[in-house]
């Protein structure tokens, strides 16, 4: 008899039961979105074992902005092939929150199972110029300040409020980048210690570049199935038992930095703290916000992080957060674990955030 | 709240309207499909793919076939041939209009292409154009053939007999 764990919202029982990525890289020269996420789609059905003739649902993350083109979620369904007609929709966010729009469409009742995708290439404009056009348009965007300024900002915070060091941030990128070096989809993978890290110069204080994430051209998909019928596409189903995602203010000044309050909400609705915790895939793309996060999760510290090498090792913007569902999805349809959580963020600095829980039978 | 008014000691007055300039620039990765395509305008060639499922001919590709949703992987090359699915006779100016107005702008379905492309016509008079019209493509002098649709420089009636509208019905 196969089990289905209780849900903690009391929502309708849905699994992620497959998942699949391309290999991140700094440039993707050759392929379009559409070549490169082609594959990536294909691979996600085998590995649920299903065709897209099964799909009740499709639903996508990304944003015009980075591929500076019009309607790119639209030409984007050339690979899936979208006849006959699907019901499909399309989130301008990391392609976690298509997952949230997918899992909320499937509590309908109505459709069993649905296909989740994100994609984005970061290497074809000027990300500090396009991340601009997300900040306040009357008091923050007319100053253009970069990425990497606005997050040393952030990690400046942290560490005036001592929740953490320069020698943490490096510990954390020395971490990340070991651990990728078993993960073949990875971009950064070195065995570096942390004195050669502490030894690198600033690029903006307090941050040195081993507290940045790559710039990354990446897709990524995942197959839900609701209630039983995910026993039909996988042995040990990735249940979402907790799932939620909460937003604070656009001001910067409104907000301590150096906490997340909306993380925090978002993983008690979620309920992380309510068992333990095997591994936590958390998006946090520069050094300093793992602490963040993991300090508003609740996580103690034998809580393995970021075992994929997290997105100090790959950063394909609009993936990265379903990249995180689907790398603590994988270790319970592998058997690796029985309970996971997963993190991803939209909007500045840690504006925005989604928090799930995953459990095995 | 809403009945204040914004009160400021600075002379100059109250911000009323604030620019946040911005310019974005992109590079456009083709891919390998539209990038075949693109090699044959600079050879003065029109090069399409071939489903192998359904078997549509599609061109420009952009790598997959829409309704299969599988990769397209067998070049066809299309003759310089065609038809005039719809067409428009563009008598309105607008910003970088660089056609002298007025003119038509056609969708061309070429001979052995299961999708319509956009292609001015020139060579026709504004009332002879219609739906049906047979056309042929005019490429410029081989030695500004580039690798983009600007190597066509128009398309002009054959005067064969129009095509019949059951060839191009599915095209509208």
């Amino acid at each position: 008899m196969s089990k289905i764990p209780a849900t903690r919202q009391g929502h309708r029982p849905v699994a992620i039961v497959g998942f699949s990525q391309n290999h991140s890289v700094r440039s993707d020269s050759t392929s379009n979105e559409v070549e490169m996420l082609l594959p990536v789609i294909h691979d996600v059905f085998d590995r649920a074992g299903l065709t897209k003739d099964e799909i009740g649902f499709i639903c996508s993350g990304s944003t015009d902005y980075l591929i500076g083109g019009p309607f790119s979620f639209v030409t984007a369904l050339d690979a899936i092939g979208v006849w006959p007609p699907k019901s499909e929709s399309h989130v301008e966010m990391d392609g976690a929150w298509a997952l949230y729009e997918a899992f909320v469409r499937l509590q309908e009742g109505d459709l069993d199972t649905a296909l989740v995708y994100g994609f984005g290439k970061s290497s074809l404009g000027d990300l500090d110029e396009i991340f601009n056009l997300q900040l306040d348009p009357y008091t923050m965007a007319p100053l253009h300040p970069d990425l990497v300024s606005l997050a040393a900002l952030q990690a400046r915070a942290v560490i005036d409020q001592g929740l953490g060091t320069e020698e943490d941030f490096a510990r954390i990128a020395a971490r990340s980048r070991r651990d990728a070096m078993n993960n073949p989809f990875a971009q950064i993978k070195r065995d570096d210690d942390v004195a050669t890290l502490m030894s690198e110069p600033y690029l903006v204080s307090p941050l040195r570049r081993h507290c940045l994430p790559p710039i990354s051209d990446g897709a990524s998909a995942i197959i839900l199935a609701a209630g039983e019928k995910a026993f039909d596409y996988a042995e040990h189903p990735a249940w979402i038992t907790g799932i939620d995602h909460r937003i604070e203010t656009h001001a910067f000044g409104a907000r301590n930095l150096a906490v997340s309050t909306s993380t925090a909400k978002a993983g008690a609705i979620a309920g992380v703290g309510e068992g333990h915790v095997d591994v936590a895939e958390l998006l946090t793309p520069f050094a300093h916000q793992e602490l963040i996060v993991k300090a508003a999760l609740g996580l103690a510290d034998s809580v393995s992080i970021n075992p994929s090498g997290g997105p100090l090792s790959a950063n394909p913007l609009m993936s990265g957060g379903l990249n995180r569902l689907g790398e603590a999805a994988q270790a319970i349809l592998d058997g690796r674990a029985t309970r996971t959580v997963a993190h991803a963020t939209g909007g500045p600095l840690l504006q925005q955030n989604l928090v799930c829980v995953l459990e095995g039978a | 709240m809403s009945d204040q008014t914004y009160v400021t000691s600075d002379p100059r007055g109250s911000i009323t309207q604030l620019a946040t300039p911005s310019r974005l620039e992109y590079f456009f990765t083709a891919g390998t499909s539209l990038s075949k395509n693109l090699r044959g305008y600079q050879r003065g060639q029109f090069i399409g793919q071939r489903c192998p499922v359904c078997s549509k001919v599609y061109v420009p590709s952009r790598g997959s076939c829409p309704v299969d949703g599988v990769a397209l992987t067998e070049e066809v090359e299309l003759k310089n041939t065609g038809t005039v699915t719809t067409f428009c006779v563009v008598n309105v100016p607008f910003a970088g209009q660089s056609i002298k107005i007025p003119y038509i702008a056609g969708q061309i379905l070429l001979d052995g292409a299961n999708l319509s492309f956009m292609g001015l016509i020139q060579e026709c008079e504004l009332e002879e154009v219609r739906m049906g019209m047979r056309v042929e493509a005019v490429w410029v002098d081989k030695e500004d053939l580039v690798p983009s649709l600007a190597s066509v420089k128009y398309f002009r009636p054959t005067g064969e007999p129009d095509a019949a509208y059951e060839t191009y019905q599915e095209y509208l």
